[in-house]
């Protein structure tokens, strides 16, 4: 048992406002690193499992993933008296790992997930890497065995916080129930500051159970944890400097500026300088689509315009990007006469791929305006630089190249144009979330995209399967808007049992199943790259198959309005007819063709110089990986 | 490869240590020596880690180690304006007919005889990675029977101290 010592606040209560119940009184300043309303809690005897909750409520918490299992049930057990928290019981913890990250991808704020010890937080572990890859905040709180009992090998023990010490930015075992309002609130600090990322607390059932003193706020103390937010002025300068006697400037966009909510700096900054302006995977949103700047997004499955801005630039003016080898191709030829301004909360991304000529670290959010006030000066005294001659090849290779689809050869629909009519019909207020293959490319480029927290997918770590969660978490952070799950035959067959949990809980996603009967991606590649000999990607639920399992039937099983869709004359009926149904989750089944493949692309292993808009327009490809 | 030798100021948390161990692991960064202990302020450890890296990769390493939540600051001890130390005990072979040549050999190096038995002797040795490494090779026609080495400690030269300066920051 705990000795219920008094965690101390950072801030006394005032005598004056503490009430014999010790209620909720007054509010401390903004100073605090403590998130959420900073009320002031005297101290309360409490169990650490009502600690637990209490903390999640004082942090603002309004809803959270999990499922319940022996070493986490005295939480579950205090959770079940909140009035504030709304817990949503998923099917499977990975699933409450996907939805805690769509939630935190369109709210912005901390996504929660729960699982008890063992089998349950290791169910949590590819959620929780794929967060860390894609920087999205969140805390994952596992309950863990009895203290006496850990390193015995105990039922349901799992070293949690070793195992995911490589894939969380920070991890807390807590043994003692004193300590959890101070480490839960830490966590939430580190999760959503700094370049955000996932957070482990791992709670053993013994600290749950014990008694303690409970006050809020506690005080954060992490004399190791310092975030830079404003760029260094001389940099700022420096870099405005760069800009201004460039003249093939690109900028080069990446999911910092979403994260750091900086889309409309980006805008204004943009426009002063009128350069072509590039959004990868992660950035899609952070720059209308439909501006002229916009000139795509760079990478492997890239356009043609943005992907030679970048090797053709002189300057890339580079924002919350990280040089990620699937936008750098072949590193040491990327860009090759560019220099580098870059830009990032992180100092550990910046001349990690790419040296920079001009650092700056700290928050894109801070670090545009400046760099806009800076150019803005010196533009007044020199001139807005003349990029005439850079659009004229910019432009004519947008005009040229443009992002387009063949017709398929075999009757079946082209999965491009499927989901093409599904960003039309919807348009850009619906939140779009993908799963990972060539779905998740074509949703990328057949997407109109114009604001941000508009696109979620699985960038870095490329999770199969984390499409469905991870809308069910973005609808029940954005109820009001449609949210679709862009979702292939493969990935959907991963993760589908949450649809369980969308209609017992009310939360009516959309999924539209881009069904080519295999795993697509991967089948392109033996088609491209290994003499078409199809190893194991055949999954038999397309058009002449088995059709194991039929799409339709499995979301009739659950409850789920269940459509198909085989023809080209049926897509946009069936899409409309999806988007009228809101009271349940609607699940359709597209058949489309299986030969379909994902154009532009740049092989691995060659120079982004070749990229190549069409199979037959090549050389022959050797390399992979 | 250049050798390069990093003092690290870490909150005393468990994991500590594994943190650090394992980020060099999965970095592919590669450790030559790390040694830990107290420091001179209660809560606060120390290590001193010896690693082979290129420039780049040594700035890598220390952003990295920066990026972790108990790692309170980081120092790269250059040699000539530090003191850097190894320490060993080595078990030789040495009887009657020998014992006085490794004592000898001992006192060359200013090295200590810590436990003599019939047949072997354990000798303990400070000193930097040069010295070390000829004690040892005079050692080695005897018979080295075990040897237990400690990381290289480390300290910076003259009256500052990265500790002091560590806690301002941390009391800021």
């Amino acid at each position: 048992m705990s000795n219920g010592t008094t965690a101390s606040p950072s801030l006394p209560a005032k005598p004056a406002n503490r009430s014999k119940d010790a209620a909720v009184s007054s509010v401390v300043e903004a100073s605090s690193l403590v998130q959420g309303p900073n009320n002031i809690i005297a101290a309360t005897e409490m169990l650490g499992s009502q600690a637990i909750v209490r903390s999640l409520e004082e942090l603002g918490v309004k809803d959270v993933f999990g499922l319940p299992g022996g070493a986490i049930m005295p939480t579950y057990d205090s959770l079940m008296d909140s009035t504030k928290i709304n817990h949503v019981l998923v099917r499977h913890e990975q699933g409450s790992g996907h939805a805690a990250q769509g939630y935190a991808m369109v709210t912005g704020e901390v996504g929660v997930c729960i699982a008890t010890s063992g089998p349950g937080a290791t169910n949590l572990v590819t959620a929780i890497a794929d967060a860390h890859m894609d920087s999205v905040p969140m805390v994952a709180i596992t309950g863990q065995v009895h203290s006496a009992f850990i390193g015995s090998d105990a039922f349901q023990e799992a070293d949690i916080v070793g195992i995911t010490m490589p894939i969380t930015k920070h991890s807390f075992l807590v043994t003692k129930a004193e300590d959890i309002p101070r480490i839960l609130a830490s966590a939430f600090h580190i999760a959503a500051t700094g370049r955000p990322g996932p957070v482990l607390v791992d709670i053993t059932k013994d600290a749950q159970q014990s008694k303690m003193m409970f006050s809020w706020p506690p005080k954060i103390d992490l004399p190791g944890y310092k975030t830079v937010v404003r760029g260094h002025n001389k940099q700022v300068r420096e870099a405005a400097k760069l800009i201004a006697a460039s003249s093939r400037p690109v900028f080069y966009v990446g999911g910092g500026v979403i994260k750091g909510h900086a889309a409309a700096e980006l805008k204004e900054f943009a426009e002063l300088v009128g350069a072509p302006v590039v959004t990868t995977l992660q950035a899609r949103g952070a720059f209308p689509d439909s501006h002229e700047l916009h000139v795509g997004m760079p990478g492997m499955h890239g356009s043609v315009s943005a992907v030679t801005a970048l090797q053709q630039s002189d300057l890339l003016i580079t924002l919350g990007a990280r040089f990620d080898d699937r936008v750098t191709g072949v590193l040491h030829t990327f860009a090759p006469n560019a220099k580098v301004i870059h830009a990032d909360i992180d100092p550990a991304e910046i001349s990690k791929n790419r040296t920079a000529d001009i650092p700056i670290v700290g928050s894109v959010k801070e670090i545009i305006p400046e760099l806009t006030e800076a150019c803005r000066t010196l533009f007044a005294e020199a001139g807005t630089p003349d990029l005439d001659a850079w659009w004229n090849t910019i432009g004519r290779l947008r005009e040229t190249y443009p992002i387009g689809f063949t017709a398929t050869n075999d009757g079946l629909s082209a999965p491009q144009n499927v989901i093409q009519r599904i960003g039309e019909l919807t348009g850009p207020e619906a939140v779009y979330v993908a799963g990972v293959g060539q779905h998740q490319m074509w949703a990328a480029q057949f997407i109109k995209y114009e604001r941000p927290h508009s696109w979620l997918n699985s960038g870095g770590l490329g999770t199969m399967g984390y499409s469905v969660p991870a809308a069910m978490g973005a609808k029940v952070g954005n109820p009001d808007r449609v949210v679709w799950a862009i979702d292939g035959d493969g990935c959907f067959q991963m993760t589908n049992q949450e649809l369980a949990t969308c209609v017992i809980n009310n939360i009516p996603i959309k999924v539209a199943i881009i069904n080519n009967s295999s795993l697509g991606m991967v089948r392109q590649w033996q088609t491209l790259f290994y003499d078409s000999r199809y190893s194991n990607t055949d999954l038999n639920t397309g058009h002449g198959t088995a059709r194991v399992p039929d799409f339709v039937k499995l979301a009739d099983a659950y409850g789920c309005v269940g459509l198909r869709c085989e023809r080209d004359e049926d897509i946009d009926a069936t899409i409309q007819q999806a988007l009228a149904i809101n009271d349940r989750p609607v699940v359709i089944d597209f058949v489309v063709s299986r030969d379909s493949m994902v154009w532009p692309m740049v092989p691995s292993g060659v120079s982004n110089d070749q990229i190549q808009i069409a199979r037959g327009m090549t050389p022959e490809w050797e390399e992979e990986d | 490869m250049a050798r390069h030798t990093l003092s690290v100021l870490v909150e005393d948390v468990p994991g500590v240590l594994t943190r650090v161990a394992s980020l060099f692991a999965r970095r592919a960064f590669n450790i030559h020596s790390l040694a830990v202990g107290p420091t001179e302020i209660n809560g606060i450890s120390r290590i001193t880690v010896v690693v082979d890296a290129e420039g780049d990769l040594l700035e890598q390493v220390t952003k990295q180690l920066n990026k972790l939540i108990n790692v309170i600051k980081i120092v790269e001890l250059m040699p000539e304006a530090s003191v850097q130390r190894d320490h060993i005990l080595v078990k030789v072979r040495a009887d009657a007919a020998t014992r006085l040549q490794v004592t000898q050999a001992a006192d060359l190096f200013r090295a200590s005889v810590v436990d003599v038995s019939t047949d072997s002797l354990i000798i303990e040795a400070t000193g930097n990675a040069e010295k070390i490494n000829a004690l040892l090779a005079v050692l080695e026609p005897f018979g080295i029977r075990e040897i237990a080495q400690a990381g290289t400690l480390a300290v910076g030269r003259g009256s500052k101290s990265m500790s002091d300066r560590a806690l301002r920051s941390v009391s800021a």
